[in-house]
């Protein structure tokens, strides 16, 4: 069995309770990457991963993980995979060590590797602490060393740097990239758009439906966005105006500056020098194309 | 994926380190029982002493005197009202301010004297048996003493005859029921809330959706969850059989390998019940409750507060699906009359049928995913 895509599903749809919560959500997933599943809250990316590791059964689609059917090979899928749920979902009670241990049990791990694990992650020194009394960066790392330890191909990461602190922040990222290039592919959830940007493709998932994947550079061109900055001494007032004039988008203050963003640059244009001012060429940002693309969303759902 | 001894292992030792780090929860779970046992088993008193009683004696005479003289004695009597009328009397024990009316008949000297057996009519307040038996077992020993001195001399015509009277519930009820009965009541109640909370405790912390996520099968999570409760009523039953023992003087007639047998097997149904109770709610707090909504007929209809034949025949019925009713007969048997195997194989095999369809129910109801 020699897959390519770590993860291929298509044709992906849950329902709760009459609310299709995933619609029709197809995702490929190549070997070795670290793919991003961004979206608002609510939006089924939680949903999807439960899906993916075999947590939940999906109403309709199919398709394979690491080269087994998702529907009937779930058990297999588990083995393989490792999941860091959203919420810490450890035992409190427990110290690291021997949370670890139970880890290591339920896979039938050697001892050993528990201590290695506990090498690996810095943890060592803080084995003895109960679950309940780490910060979040601590628990978060608690949580990863648990779902690497048995070396899974795949690694599930629910919005995993959620509370946790700039430094811890790129601790953990720079453990993930660490782990993607020994060839294990992640699917990582996450609401930061400096985390989307450290990803190889991301994949943007709004109301249940997926709405655009690619490389960050491939999803900010496919947006066609013209951005603008304009400096002003008053930005406030400025932008107040700014946004009721036509063909502007979003306007976000940064500092003494304003982005502006618009589909078409001559009305933009047209509408800073409605106010007497002229704009520089900027990049368009990742958060400029969501928010876009969100607002994109609600237009079709209503 | 089969069963595993490794992660049967890490399950285990995860769930003792819990238990042993959940102080409060470990100190109930050994310090309620004693408490219950101490507790109900000293209030719950099947022969009560010193009981009132009113004397309808019209008469006024040394017979009434020495029959009123043996009744305290015996202990079981206190005379509250040693001289009622018959209406009086009656009025009495209606609003029960007394539980034995005990009446002499107005000629009763005179056909003492002369050698007759007058009748003692001895009214008991039935209502609630368990409390007069010991009373009413004592009447003929102390009637035969009280006038033995007042006969006549010469070839003796015998004592008075007794005659009782049980009023509101003419049915008797066996002796040293509670402590054998509160063995089971607080296993019940105890490895059925704890074992109930196991998987609702893994949702409401979150934890279950990780421990669903890695290799472990429903029944090894069912044997890690059961078995440190298992242990935990190994001890607890040793407590109330010890405290039965040396504090209660409960008698102890039969096997006690076979009771102990008898009720592993019990506390091994209990936890399966906890433990599916556990798998329906999704709360601990729902957990609880259906724990209690099973504890109390468990109590009412087991035989163990009311005679079990005394029920009707619905009641009978849902008794007999309590594990509680088997293992208070089964308890009884073995420790008061000394039951062996063969009388006892009825309660085993109930209990045994228990444990297999609650544990299939238990793991058909066991959910692998959080659908």
């Amino acid at each position: 069995m020699t897959a390519a895509t770590a993860i291929d599903v298509t044709g992906l749809t849950k329902s709760f309770g009459g609310r299709r919560v995933v619609d029709d959500v197809a995702l490929q997933v190549a070997e070795g990457e670290i793919a991003g599943f961004l979206g608002p809250n609510g939006s089924g990316k939680t949903t999807c991963i439960r899906m993916i590791c075999g947590l939940l059964t999906p109403d309709a689609g199919s398709g394979t993980v690491l080269g087994l059917d998702l529907r009937r090979q779930q058990r297999a899928i588990r083995r393989q995979v490792g999941y860091m749920t959203q919420k810490f979902s450890f035992y409190e009670d427990l110290s690291i060590e021997e949370n670890l241990a139970f880890v290591a049990g339920l896979y039938r791990l050697p001892r050993q590797a528990v201590r290695d694990t506990l090498e690996d992650l810095g943890l060592t020194s803080r084995r003895t602490q109960l679950a309940g009394s780490l910060s979040g960066g601590w628990k978060q790392r608690l949580a990863l060393a648990a779902c690497i330890m048995h070396q899974p191909r795949l690694l599930l990461l629910d919005e995993p740097t959620a509370g946790v602190d700039p430094k811890a922040r790129r601790q953990f990222w720079d453990e993930i990239h660490a782990r993607a290039l020994g060839g294990m592919t992640v699917l990582v959830s996450t609401h930061y758009m400096d985390e989307a940007e450290r990803c190889h493709r991301i994949n943007y998932i709004a109301y249940g439906r997926l709405v655009v994947s690619g490389t960050v550079a491939e999803v900010i061109a496919g947006a066609r966005l013209v951005t603008l900055t304009v400096q002003s001494a008053r930005p406030g007032a400025l932008a107040e105006r700014l946004r009721k004039a036509p063909g502007v988008g979003q306007v976000e203050p940064f500092g003494t500056a304003l982005h502006v963003t618009g589909t078409d640059r001559k009305q933009l244009e047209a509408a800073l020098a409605a106010e007497g001012v002229t704009g520089q060429p900027a990049e368009t940002s990742l958060e400029d194309v969501f928010i876009r693309l969100m607002e994109l969303s609600e237009d079709n759902m209503r | 994926m089969n069963f595993s001894p490794t992660r049967l292992r890490a399950l285990l030792r995860k769930e003792f380190i819990q238990m042993r780090r959940d102080r409060l929860t470990f100190a109930m779970m050994l310090g309620v029982p004693i408490m219950q046992l101490l507790l109900f088993g000293y209030a719950i008193n099947s022969d009560p002493r010193d009981m009132p009683a009113a004397l309808v004696a019209p008469a006024q005479d040394r017979f009434g005197r020495s029959f009123a003289a043996a009744l305290e004695n015996s202990g079981y009597y206190r005379i509250t009202h040693p001289a009622v009328s018959a209406e009086e009397a009656e009025w009495l024990i209606t609003r029960g301010k007394v539980s034995f009316v005990v009446t002499l008949p107005a000629d009763f000297g005179r056909r003492m004297e002369r050698g007759d057996r007058p009748q003692i009519l001895v009214e008991a307040d039935g209502s609630d048996p368990s409390a007069t038996s010991g009373a009413i077992a004592a009447l003929p020993r102390l009637a035969d003493s009280a006038f033995r001195r007042d006969r006549p001399a010469g070839p003796a015509q015998g004592a008075p005859e007794i005659v009782v009277h049980r009023r509101y519930n003419p049915e008797g009820v066996t002796q040293y029921n509670i402590v054998p009965g509160l063995l089971g009541v607080i296993l019940q109640m105890t490895m059925v809330m704890m074992t109930a909370m196991a998987l609702t405790r893994e949702i409401e912390r979150g934890t279950m959706e990780n421990l669903l996520a890695m290799p472990a099968t429903p029944a090894e999570i069912m044997l890690g969850k059961i078995t440190p409760f298992l242990a935990v009523g190994a001890v607890q039953v040793l407590v109330i059989l010890g405290a039965a023992w040396a504090v209660f003087d409960v008698p102890f007639v039969g096997s006690l390998g076979l009771l102990l047998a008898g009720v592993m097997v019990f506390v091994l149904a209990l936890v399966l019940l906890g433990y599916l109770i556990s798998t329906a709610a999704r709360t601990q707090m729902q957990a609880m409750q259906i724990a209690i909504f099973v504890f109390l007929p468990s109590i009412l209809l087991s035989g163990f507060m009311f005679p079990f034949r005394g029920m009707p025949g619905w009641a009978q019925a849902l008794g007999e699906v309590l594990p509680v009713t088997h293992l208070l007969r089964l308890v009884r048997g073995i420790m008061l009359k000394g039951a062996g195997p063969a009388d006892v194989a009825p309660q085993f095999a109930a209990l045994s049928i228990m444990v297999a369809v609650l544990g299939a129910l238990a793991l058909l109801r066991f959910h692998r995913t959080l659908d």
